[in-house]
């Protein structure tokens, strides 16, 4: 009884954990039919309940429903993809005048409203790509292309890889100094040499584009959200729910509003750059110290003068940030959005997937992973770099880079036009390098993987069967057997005993909609794979993040680590696994646990280092061992931000679940994969993705009550 | 006697959902902890004063007792709940959002405790700022802004950036920037508190050498009763959003009018506060000795010369005509005698 008295809340957490598993045991699977009942949902079965609800029939079987509540929600896709449907050919038809046909024709407003943006979008990625790589549509645009016809000359020229790459090295000089710069220089020859210059140049031209659309929107609307509270409560739903949306999910609408190929691209990747945008806008304005306002106020700054000339210039290095952030989402966008026929790298990287051809995979997966962590370097360089003073400069000191630039596009072209003499037999290698012709390594790496599949093909294949039926399957079937009440229960116990009742409703709600849905078992199979990879991640991520904090220079060496892995896109991911392990659900497993260990690592390391010097030297004073020390103080301490890696490690464990769908695994991502290929698809495709998200948002609302109130308790902040 | 150039009327500043309705409520009568209980705050609780031209009045509290919030308030960097404020006559209350930028424009300059400076900016930009924003082209503001910058004795640094300069020069280009515009009113919000002990002195020297100078009317807020006596033309010493006491720097260390501020007043070295007009008789007895003293003159400065006298020493204006008289032991007690410790 006094233990009970002392510790209440263990008492509580036990009594709720002897609910679920009782509950649990309650609610026996039923043995009739296979565990992945998914298909429930599509099988006519004389023994099934069937009614009405909504309009759908909603279709069941009457002695499950405790396991799995009957799929009430199964109107939502269907109705998602009426009224999509419905915007796109029925809604408000008007007259518009067509310029191709020169005459009026009638069409509804949202199907216009979107070819227009198609075309405008497509003009601009053209733009960019033309000026790059050269071509004709820009001009064809203000033209015709009988015009075109007529004058042969009239054609963008594109820039010769020596120029954008000496470019890219000078900006990069400017942003981040000589080091940065002779890492850009060496990248971009590496990209031409090996004949990925045109796929990357489409990749970068897409990222010219979607980059600064989403820094403006992002901008504004963070803008908006710190000067109005109702605009800001408005957004913050939307952003949480996109923070932990997978982006591949995000992509099935697009489909459906805009079709298939950049454009489609660029929009949706719009719709997922900008939230961390208007966080980080948001964060950084309100970052302002007041006295700074206050001042700008006493100068006499009208509204516009006090945002323009105070307030977004004081938060420079936070908005920065976010332009880094954004680049990044592009980015990996920019690969993601192969599935729905954007070009590029990620296209070369998709279909070389598609073909088991690792090494062509791995070239690209190269190229992508330099062109990230220099996107990564130069941003970030922008963010931390100050403004210097230049008025006691003259005119060449002050615009030395652009002298210099100047001077290069001279050299490059004469370098050009030198190569298209000397070049006879076709091929100007100083113009461009074509994709076949450059120095391919391919053939190398295949062979490499088909040594190790004939080395190690028994041991792998053993640690894979192995893994198989004495982890993953007996782990599959526990989650299996956890009832959507049970589950229901446990969670909104466990959001009471956290976050009190606010808390619980909010989790309660988001499970409710997991439960609803048509695929419950499939939502199982989802989180016992993030699961999975969530304990091993933090388990070596905890382990690592710790034996590193015991040294600096380590620590650094990590968290630089940590950084560059961080900027891949998680697609990336999947080539060196698929390399080692095939096309199983170890591969994605293992995708996941690399993918995964990079939040868990560095919040480990980032919660010891955030422990103050002075209780550190307090703690030597008394007297403490390392272990001790590490033990009592540092991690007590560090435990709460340790968590928010956690958090962070959940997240990244479910994309890649999720993407991991693309190997071939038997869970929700599975469904958005096949959401992606059907005409129908937007619907299911958004609803499972929502799905996911709300996994997600059920942990992040756990962990970040969690995390508040300790850090309230510990009264660090 | 001219229009004063501030003048408050019973302002209130309450915080909280609905402050408005509940100072309605209460009628004049505010008390703090009712209003505590409403989930409100009492930021400012009934000030009324004047403030002249050419005055430097020194509000001095301890943190959260409400004067950086009333300062806000003659600022209009908050609204204030109720009452009324009058900057050289024009309801401040009352102003749209043009004429308030305006006045601000023109009229006020501000010091904060921060500094509070444009990371972006150098020196001499960040001087040259509210002139930019009032629209003088840029040549004539920089020409300005370096006529300001000699002022406060930065000159040879007016191209570095803030983040380059130490807290004391970095307070140097606040006061600077809020000279800028000659205002007539000058606002400063704790300015020498962020400051070395060493340098807070040297800034406050400065800072009286200007003040010669420029003669503004000054609101200065401090938390530093030593400082308050060192600047003041006169004192308002607040308390929980109300102001104990205002009055000149002799009234209150002689006459502390409650119990709070008598605290304050007990450690202050009396002899380098008190001018002898204070504590002189204004009867001139007929036993009186050859030494004359200006009523002027702080006690510290001659106190030596007077207590070696014998006979009472006369006291006499700036016209050389006898006002009054001192007696060595009166010279003594005030610098000895009524203090607490010593009885």
């Amino acid at each position: 009884m006094e233990l009970f008295k002392k510790y209440p809340k263990l008492f509580q957490w036990i009594f709720l954990l002897i609910v679920f598993f009782a509950l649990c045991f309650a609610i026996d699977v039923p043995e009739t039919y296979k565990f992945i009942r998914g298909q429930a949902e599509f099988v006519k079965d004389p023994n099934q309940s069937t009614f009405v609800f909504l309009g759908k029939e909603v279709r069941y079987y009457a002695f499950d429903v405790f396991w799995r509540l009957p799929p009430l929600l199964g109107w939502l896709p269907i109705w998602i993809n009426d009224s999509l449907f419905f915007l796109m050919n029925e809604w408000m038809p008007m007259e518009f005048w067509n310029e191709d046909t020169q005459e009026y024709k009638t069409r509804p407003l949202v199907l216009q409203i979107t070819r227009n943006l198609t075309a405008f979008m497509t003009f601009l990625i053209e733009l960019i790509r033309e000026i790059l790589l050269g071509g004709l549509e820009t001009i064809v645009a203000f033209t015709s292309w009988d015009w075109i016809d007529a004058n042969p000359w009239a054609e963008l020229p594109g820039l010769p890889w020596t120029i954008v790459a000496a470019g890219s090295a000078i900006l990069a000089y400017k942003l981040g100094g000589r080091g940065l710069a002779i890492f850009a220089g060496l990248a971009m020859t590496y990209i031409s040499i090996f004949g990925q210059w045109k796929p990357s140049m489409q990749t970068l031209s897409f990222i010219l584009v979607a980059a600064p659309l989403s820094f403006i929107f992002g901008l504004s609307l963070g803008i908006a959200a710190f000067k109005s509270k109702r605009v800001e409560k408005a957004l913050y739903p939307i952003l949480l729910v996109m923070q932990t949306m997978p982006q591949y999910a995000v992509l099935v609408p697009a489909l459906v509003l805009f079709g298939v190929g950049d454009h489609a691209a660029v929009i949706i990747t719009m719709i997922v750059a900008v939230p961390p945008m208007i966080l980080l806008t948001l964060l950084g304005l309100r970052a302002v110290p007041p006295e700074v306002i206050e001042a700008g106020r006493m100068s006499g700054c009208n509204n516009w003068q006090l945002m323009f000339k105070v307030l977004i210039p004081t938060a420079r290095r936070d908005i920065l940030i976010g332009v880094n952030q954004v680049i990044m989402v592009c980015f990996s966008m920019a690969v993601i959005s192969a599935f729905i026929g954007a070009k590029g790298l990620g296209f070369n990287l998709l279909l070389a997937l598609n073909q088991l051809n690792i090494g062509l995979a791995l070239e690209a997966g190269l190229c992508i992973s330099l062109i990230a962590i220099l996107l990564d370097k130069m941003s970030l360089a922008w963010a931390n770099k100050q403004v210097d003073y230049f008025g006691n400069l003259n005119f060449f000191q002050r615009n030395k880079n652009s002298l210099f630039f100047g001077l290069i596009m001279i050299v490059g072209i004469a370098l050009a036009y030198f190569g298209s003499i000397y070049f006879k037999d076709g091929y100007n290698y100083l113009f461009e390098v074509p994709h076949n012709k450059g120095i391919s390594t391919a053939g190398f790496w295949n062979k490499g993987v088909d040594w190790i599949f004939d080395t190690f093909f028994v041991y792998i294949k053993a640690f894979n069967t192995w893994l198989i039926v004495e982890v993953l399957q007996p782990m599959r079937a526990l989650y299996l057997r956890m009832p959507a009440i049970a589950t229901i229960v446990l969670v909104v116990g466990a959001g009471y005993l956290i976050g009190g009742t606010r808390s619980a409703l909010v989790v309660c709600g988001l499970t409710l909609f997991i439960a609803l849905s048509p695929w419950w078992d499939r939502a199982l199979v989802t989180t016992y794979m993030a699961t999975f990879g969530v304990i091993v991640s933090c388990i070596i991520g905890f382990t690592v993040g710790t034996l590193c904090f015991q040294n600096k220079h380590f620590t650094k060496f990590m968290l630089n680590v940590c950084d560059i892995f961080q900027t891949f896109p998680s697609f990336v991911y999947l080539i060196p696994v698929m390399m080692l392990f095939g096309i199983t659900d170890t591969s994605v497993l293992i995708a996941v646990i690399v993918y995964a260990t990079i939040p868990a690592t560095r919040y480990t390391i980032e919660g010891l280092r955030s422990v103050p010097s002075g209780l550190h030297d307090a703690a030597t004073m008394s007297g403490v061992t390392k272990f001790q020390r590490l033990f009592k103080i540092e991690f007590p301490l560090a435990f709460p931000h340790m968590m928010l890696g956690l958090n962070q490690t959940i997240v990244f464990a479910l994309f890649m679940v999720i993407i991991g769908a693309f190997i071939g695994t038997e869970d929700l991502g599975q469904y958005i994969l096949k959401a992606l290929s059907d005409k129908k698809g937007a619907g299911i495709g958004l609803t499972l993705g929502i799905c996911v998200a709300f996994i997600g948002l059920i942990f992040d609302n756990l962990i970040r009550t969690w995390v508040d109130k300790r850090k309230k308790h510990l009264g660090i902040d | 006697m001219s229009e004063p150039v501030i003048k408050c009327e019973s302002v209130y500043k309450i915080f909280g959902e609905n402050a408005k309705t509940m100072l309605k409520e209460a009628n004049g009568n505010v008390d703090a902890k009712t209003f505590q209980e409403n989930g409100c705050i009492v930021g400012v609780n009934n000030a009324s004063f004047e403030v002249s031209k050419g005055e430097m009045l020194v509000v001095m509290g301890l943190s959260g007792s409400g004067k950086s919030t009333l300062l806000r308030c003659i600022s209009r960097l908050t609204d204030a709940t109720g009452g009324k404020i009058f900057i050289e006559g024009q309801d401040l209350l009352n102003l749209n959002n043009k004429e308030l930028i305006d006045l601000r424009r023109n009229k006020m300059g501000m010091v904060f405790q921060s500094f509070a400076l444009l990371p972006h900016k150098t020196v001499v930009e960040n001087i040259a700022f509210p002139l930019q924003i009032k629209g003088i082209n840029t040549d004539k503001s920089i020409n300005k802004a370096m006529d300001m910058v000699k002022l406060v004795g930065l000159d040879g640094r007016e191209n570095y950036f803030p983040r380059e300069l130490s807290g004391g020069q970095q307070q140097r280009v606040g006061i600077a920037r809020s000279l800028a515009v000659e205002p007539d009113i000058w606002f400063l919000d704790e300015p020498f508190s962020a400051l070395d002990p060493l340098i807070r002195k040297e800034m406050q020297d400065e800072f009286l050498r200007l003040q010669e100078k420029l003669q503004k009317t000054i609101m200065f807020i401090t938390h530093d009763f030593d400082e308050a006596l060192k600047l003041a033309d006169r004192i308002a010493i607040m308390k929980d959003g109300i102001i104990e006491q205002l009055d000149t720097p002799a009234n209150i260390v002689l006459n502390p009018a409650t119990e709070y501020v008598r605290k304050f007043t007990e450690e202050v070295p009396r002899e380098k506060v008190l001018l002898i007009a204070d504590v002189m008789d204004s009867t001139t007895t007929e036993d009186i000795g050859d030494l004359k003293v200006t009523k002027d003159e702080i006690i510290e400065n001659v106190a030596e010369k007077i207590l070696t006298q014998e006979k009472t020493v006369a006291v006499i204006d700036n016209n050389n005509k006898i006002v009054g008289s001192i007696n060595p032991t009166k010279i003594i007690n005030t610098v000895f005698g009524r203090r607490k410790n010593n009885n």
